[in-house]
């Protein structure tokens, strides 16, 4: 329970059901000092709020410490990431290393069945195998951030409000008198807040600033920066450099720190090397499928082989790190980190 | 919801019957202000000088000795803070590393502000040793402060010891003692302890939240922490509670004629739970003395099982017990008490309290053992 209105429901609709259920909130993240974050999930008034949901429910509530997960999993991974010029997706690892893998882990210990999130996705037990659905709620959907997880993950995991519109949440919520019924949704990065990342990653891992040059498409110098890390693929602004027409970030070499420049037709990419590739059921089929890089990005149509996959059209700003997922309509085959682009 | 079986009195344990009694009336027919000329003020103060001579007479002092405070926390950072910001040429501090952090806090408030703060480590039982308490004590300190029951772990510190070893080097510096754990099962007498600053908290003993006492031998300089109307003698401004004062004075009252009961009673009880866990249950180690540890305290260390999800576990089953200490979230920390006695933090993690007090009973033991054991038979 994030103390958001999502989980409050999933919790509340879990109970209805006559399930017997225990909230839990996990405390992922404490700032260099100690001190509570302030912005996004895991707040300590979203804690609190949880805790109020939880009592108002009448279900046991506990606050779980996972800050060394988060630390390891999450966090060190966000900054190596960006050291390493890639574009890391923090809220995918938190799921995939923290809240699905470490929690799945302590069911047995827990006494508990199932693991229920407020994810909006769905899941569907036919034949023998569990798939995972976009959520009713198009605009909404969270199936891409959940694209690497297994049958094992899924046959124990529930997403009651996946079968809800986000109004239909909001309305349940109301209709019971929650104190999060009304609550905005988190848009930040919960360990970063509402500053910029680059700021935290200053703060954090001063010593990934490493200063180098900018290259325009030729390789030519036009400019200087003072670290890769402040720069994604695809970023227009705050390059630093005075040239006509509009220029993009369209390269990020690591070995030697260099931001390559270029025009909006260097941007495009035509296809993906992938790591680390999962199938929800199982292996899959390689051949056309639906990919979408972007948490609300539309699906484009691509030939997925063992390691790779090719755009039919290229696309724009898609950056190693992202994550890939595959769908077949609503129905998502599976995830792989993109490790490079072409 | 269904009966708890309690084991965490050490955090806070039920009023006293008699205590609420006391009180009432100070919520309502008698609500004066003590410090008014009028007949409603003056029954209110009656019942406020009473309760003073009633804690005095408790621990040995006179009664303009003993000033009310909001509890524990606040006369910690009274006789702290008071005590170096008084007009003294000292300003240094000294205390341990197993103080609760009323005390180890204000300890780095002052370390922020550059004054000299020397925090003395402890054994493998969270002992003080007071000659190495004595060895950091210079001229310029101000204060030493060393707790008398440790909340953790139940470890009792020579009072006495370290107050004779400091005054030997210092005689100037003041002595005080947190005895918030310690004045529900042991005798406390501030002239037998050789204490200039004494802290008590009322909700340790059956007495109400909020309410505490801090003794100040007369004599002692005390810069308020709290200024205002000139309440307690300048030491401690506010209107008084009234109610909490006869609610901490009533309690004292009750636990004082406990305290044999503490010794006998309780430890047994608290004994049947140690020795049924250590005989049945594997990989059992208990943090702390074996003698020399108060009566109601058992800080035992589950090897290979993390106390979060023991303690999830045991409140399932209706029992209620701490990892010592707990951070605002609600999200269990590692104990730096039991750091400081030499476990690794994964120790820590493993480590469970069990606080008993004047409410636990023998089932109420001997069911726990028997919860606690079925859970770590399943988790191991």
């Amino acid at each position: 329970m994030s103390g958001g209105v999502d989980s409050s429901v999933a919790a509340a609709l879990m109970k209805d059901a006559g399930h017997d259920v225990m909230g839990v909130t996990l405390k992922l993240w404490s700032g260099p000092n100690g001190e509570a974050p302030t912005a996004g999930c895991c707040t300590v008034s979203d804690a609190e709020d949880a805790r109020r949901v939880a009592a108002q429910l009448d279900i046991p509530y506990y606050v779980l410490d996972h800050t060394d997960d988060f630390s390891d999993g999450v966090v060190n991974r966000f900054v190596s990431d960006y050291a390493s010029g890639r574009t890391p997706n923090p809220c995918i690892e938190c799921n995939r290393t923290v809240k699905f893998d470490r929690l799945l882990a302590r069911l047995d210990d827990l006494a508990c069945d199932v693991l229920v999130t407020g994810h909006h996705a769905r899941s569907r037990f036919v034949d023998g195998t569990w798939q995972l659905l976009r959520g009713t709620d198009a605009a909404k959907d969270q199936s891409y951030v959940l694209s690497m997880l297994t049958q094992d993950e899924l046959s124990r995991t529930r997403f009651p409000v996946g079968e809800l519109t986000k109004n239909q949440v909001r309305q349940v919520a109301a209709g019971m008198g929650m104190r999060t019924a009304h609550k905005p949704e988190s848009m930040d990065i919960c360990f970063v807040g509402q500053r910029d990342y680059r700021a935290f990653l200053r703060d954090v891992a001063p010593e990934v600033y490493e200063p180098g040059k900018v290259v325009d498409s030729e390789g030519m110098e036009i400019g200087t920066h003072d670290g890769i890390v402040g720069f994604t693929v695809g970023q227009r602004r705050g390059l630093g450099v005075a040239v006509g027409e509009p220029r993009f970030v369209t390269k990020i070499e690591a070995g030697t720190s260099t931001v390559v420049i270029g025009r909006r037709d260097d941007l495009a990419v035509h296809g993906v090397t992938l790591d680390q590739v999962t199938w929800v059921g199982g292996p899959g089929s390689e051949g056309r499928v639906m990919a979408q890089y972007r948490a609300h990005g539309e699906p484009v149509p691509g030939w997925l082989t063992s390691s790779m996959l090719e755009f039919e059209e290229p696309q724009q700003a898609v950056a190693p790190g992202q994550t890939l997922a595959f769908y077949d309509g609503d129905i998502i085959l599976g995830g792989a980190l993109i490790s490079a682009t072409h | 919801m269904r009966e708890m079986i309690y084991l965490d009195h050490a955090a806070t344990t039920p009023m006293r019957p008699e205590t609420w009694e006391a009180m009432a009336p100070f919520a309502g027919e008698t609500f004066g202000n003590p410090s008014g000329v009028h007949g409603v003020s003056r029954a209110a103060k009656n019942a406020l000088e009473t309760a003073r001579e009633t804690i005095a007479g408790i621990i040995g002092a006179r009664p303009l000795e003993v000033v009310f405070t909001s509890g524990g926390t606040e006369s910690d950072n009274l006789a702290i803070k008071g005590a170096v910001m008084s007009n003294t040429p000292r300003q240094g501090m000294v205390t341990s590393a197993v103080e609760h952090e009323a005390v180890l806090e204000t300890a780095d408030f002052l370390k922020r502000l550059g004054l000299p703060v020397t925090i003395v480590g402890v054994d493998s039982e969270a002992r003080v040793d007071p000659d190495e308490v004595a060895a950091a004590v210079t001229e310029d300190t101000a204060v030493v402060s060393v707790m008398m029951v440790n909340n953790e772990t139940g470890t009792v510190q020579d009072i006495r010891a370290i107050s004779d070893a400091v005054k030997g080097v210092s005689p100037e510096t003041l002595i005080h003692s947190d005895a918030v754990q310690a004045f529900g099962c042991k005798a406390v007498d501030v002239d037998e302890l050789g204490l200039d600053l004494l802290t008590i908290s009322a909700h340790k003993f059956g007495g109400p939240k909020g309410s505490g006492i801090l003794y100040v031998r007369d004599g002692t300089a005390l810069e308020p922490v709290i200024h205002g109307g000139g309440q307690e003698l300048g030491r401690r401004s506010g209107t008084h509670d009234v109610a909490a004062a006869v609610g901490i004075a009533t309690a004292a009252e009750a636990a004082s004629r406990d305290r044999n009961r503490f010794e006998t009673e309780v430890r047994a009880i608290r004994d049947r739970l140690e020795e049924r866990l250590l005989g049945d249950v594997d990989g059992v180690v208990v943090n702390g003395p074996e003698t020399g540890r108060s009566s109601h305290h058992l800080n035992v260390r589950f090897s290979g099982i993390r106390n979060e999800t023991l303690l999830m576990l045991l409140d399932q089953h209706g029992v209620a017990a701490s990892a010592g200490s707990a951070c605002q979230s609600g999200a269990a920390t590692v104990s730096h008490v039991l750091e400081a006695m030499g476990l690794t933090p994964d120790q820590a993690r493993e480590s469970v309290r069990f606080t008993f007090g004047w409410t636990s009973s023998m089932d109420e033991a001997d069911e726990a053992a028997s919860i606690v054991e079925s859970i770590v038979s399943r988790l191991a």
